[in-house]
């Protein structure tokens, strides 16, 4: 048995006195897909940000690819790293957000070559062919010189897959990718990430995108209320779900 | 494009019987408006001119004289170097004013206070005197009696050092929320994209975060610095050899006070006029990739012939 890519066990996480996640239990084995779905307010964006220590947590553990996250343990006791080690291990988890959260002062080409130039200290000439290639990927190779503002949502989104997988991910995190999209943009970026699933990238994916997550995902996840109500494959989780909240929410998505 | 047919649409150029020509909105009120203001400025500087009063004899042998370029070059250099350590300082109390550590956090609020809230004319002439509070400056231990160095505070904190002090720390103070607004402008999301690319904390301000503050805060930068250059006649109450310190030093003795101020505001205007070059070069380039930082020159705008787009724009920026 390899160690799993993902895997939380009873990980909780407060702000303030109102408690988020009240004990997660998730496992995502290397290669797979896992989309998380759930009501809004029920904590899967604090979750996915807890994989990447955007957010730290109170407890519980959390390990990608066997490191905790955030922390190196001590006997007992978990300390949280310094943030350079932390951005060491950031490194290899890609993430992609709602709302793009592309660098606006830079080109789409630009935006791609940061990370691998300034953080991985690869040659720019290389970085530069290395992006042009990821662009091709997700059809942009004409807009490589253009800068966000003059790129539509979907293409926005699509510079911003690409920006992640430039450091190499052995995972990637998306929230919500198509949420801020047009409805006919959509189906370009679910198109470049089913192409990355189908690829053998391991996924987590925060989406309302039911049709998506049945088609791909390995896994679906559904958390209400800071819990896990229900996981398993998607074809029974999504499809004939057995807890009443699951399908109350499934009824009024679709 | 050749399948419109509506004639209130965009005209088809390739078209032939809807070859339409766009009149753009004529701005008539903004020529009458500027006919008459023209006339009054004419007006005006034709009694000023004529006016015997003016001894413009006395402003032409002065303008260029050399004691007047001697104090140019300590007020230019002032001011850059107030601005410099204002700009420094004001970065650092930024920071410290947005860091969770709330010893930082009181001592950056303590210094604003102090600073902002009392006028400079003062602080100038507290740094000028100085050395009457403390007549040696000391290393050491405190409260012991141990010394390692010690100065005589007067050979030290000279005027020219003094004013320094006081313009760029009083600037630091401004600057300082300045720069606070700037870096609270920028999306928190840019940071955590910086982040989870794994970027450091210190790679991601540099790279991600102040450059894109730099684009709210270099316009009231520039208002700053056209403050400074003129606030610097302030430090003629301690003598440091400005501009103003040798205007009235001359009119002291000539009493020709009107035309020497005539000569300080001549120059004041030319420099402030500089100024605005620096500052457009700055702005255009910290505005790239944003669609609202498209200067239109004003005749364009009076002309009503405003067609520029982002897309011309960048990719002439491509090009260098
Ligand atoms: N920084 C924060 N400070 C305080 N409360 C927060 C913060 N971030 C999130 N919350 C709260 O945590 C809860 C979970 O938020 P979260 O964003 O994880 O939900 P979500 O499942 O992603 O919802 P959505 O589908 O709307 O994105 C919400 O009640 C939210 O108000
Ligand atoms: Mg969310």
């Amino acid at each position: 048995m390899t160690t799993p890519m993902v895997q939380a066990k009873g990980v909780t996480k407060n702000y303030g006195k109102l408690e988020v996640l009240k004990g997660i239990d998730l496992t995502v084995e290397r290669g797979q897909v896992c989309c998380l779905l759930g009501p809004s307010g029920s904590g899967k964006s604090t979750f996915l940000r807890c994989i990447n220590h955007l957010e730290g947590i109170d407890g519980g553990t959390l390990t990608v690819d066997g490191d905790l996250v955030g922390y190196r343990r001590h006997g007992q006791k978990l300390h949280e790293l310094r943030e350079p080690e932390i951005a060491q291990r950031r490194r290899d988890i890609g993430m992609v957000f709602q709302r793009f959260n592309l660098f606006p002062h830079m080109t789409a080409l630009q935006n791609v070559i940061e990370a691998p130039v300034n953080v991985a200290g690869i040659p720019r000439v290389q970085a530069t062919q290395e992006a042009h290639r990821l662009l091709e990927q997700v059809g942009l190779a004409d807009r490589a010189d253009h800068y966000p503002a003059q790129l539509s949502g979907g293409q926005q989104q699509r510079v911003a897959i690409a920006r992640a997988l430039a450091m190499k991910p052995k995972l990637m995190l998306f929230d919500e990718p198509t949420s801020a999209l047009d409805p006919e943009l959509v189906g370009d970026v679910l198109d470049v990430m089913r192409n990355l699933a189908a690829e053998g990238m391991t996924m987590v994916v925060v989406t309302h995108e039911i049709g998506f997550a049945r088609e791909v995902a390995d896994t679906a996840v559904f958390m209400d209320e800071g819990v896990v109500v229900e996981a398993g494959d998607p074809r029974h989780v999504l499809v004939e779900p057995e807890q009443d909240r699951t399908r109350a929410f499934l009824s009024a998505v679709l | 494009m050749a399948t419109l047919s509506h004639a209130d649409m965009k005209p088809d150029l390739h078209g032939s019987d809807e070859n339409l020509n766009v009149v753009p909105l004529r701005h008539y009120g903004r020529w009458i408006a500027a006919a008459a203001a023209i006339a009054a400025l004419v007006g005006l500087v034709g009694s000023l001119a004529k006016n015997d009063n003016l001894h413009w004899n006395v402003v032409g042998d002065y303008l260029f004289a050399g004691l007047i370029f001697d104090g140019l070059a300590t007020t230019l250099w002032l001011t850059a170097a107030a601005m410099a350590l204002g700009l420094g300082l004001g970065t650092v109390i930024a920071v410290m004013r947005l860091s969770s550590s709330p010893i930082l956090y009181g001592m950056s609020s303590l210094f604003v206070w102090a600073f902002r809230g009392t006028p400079l004319l003062v602080q100038i002439i507290f740094w000028g005197y100085a050395a009457a509070l403390y007549s040696q400056i000391k290393i050491g231990v405190p409260f012991t009696g141990i010394t390692f160095i010690s100065w005589d505070t007067n050979s030290v904190l000279t005027p020219a050092v003094a004013a320094l002090l006081a313009l760029g720390l009083n600037e630091a103070a401004y600057t300082s929320e300045i720069v606070r607004a700037g870096i609270q402008s920028v999306d928190p999301g840019q940071a955590e994209a910086a982040h989870s690319l794994g970027m450091r904390p210190a790679l991601t301000a540099r790279r991600i975060v102040l450059p894109q503050a730099m684009r709210v805060i270099i316009p009231p930068m520039g208002n700053e610095t056209i403050n400074m250059l003129k606030m610097t006649a302030l430090v003629s109450v301690i003598g440091a050899h400005d501009l103003m310190s040798n205007i009235q030093e001359v009119y002291a003795q000539n009493y020709q006070v009107i035309p020497m101020l005539v000569v300080a505001s001549l120059w004041y205007l030319a420099l402030v006029s500089l100024l605005s070059i620096p500052q457009a070069w700055l702005e255009r380039r910290y505005g790239r990739g944003s669609a609202r930082s498209q200067n239109i020159p004003v005749i364009q705008r009076m002309l009503g012939t405003t067609s520029t787009t982002l897309a011309r724009r960048t990719k002439k920026e491509a090009g260098r």
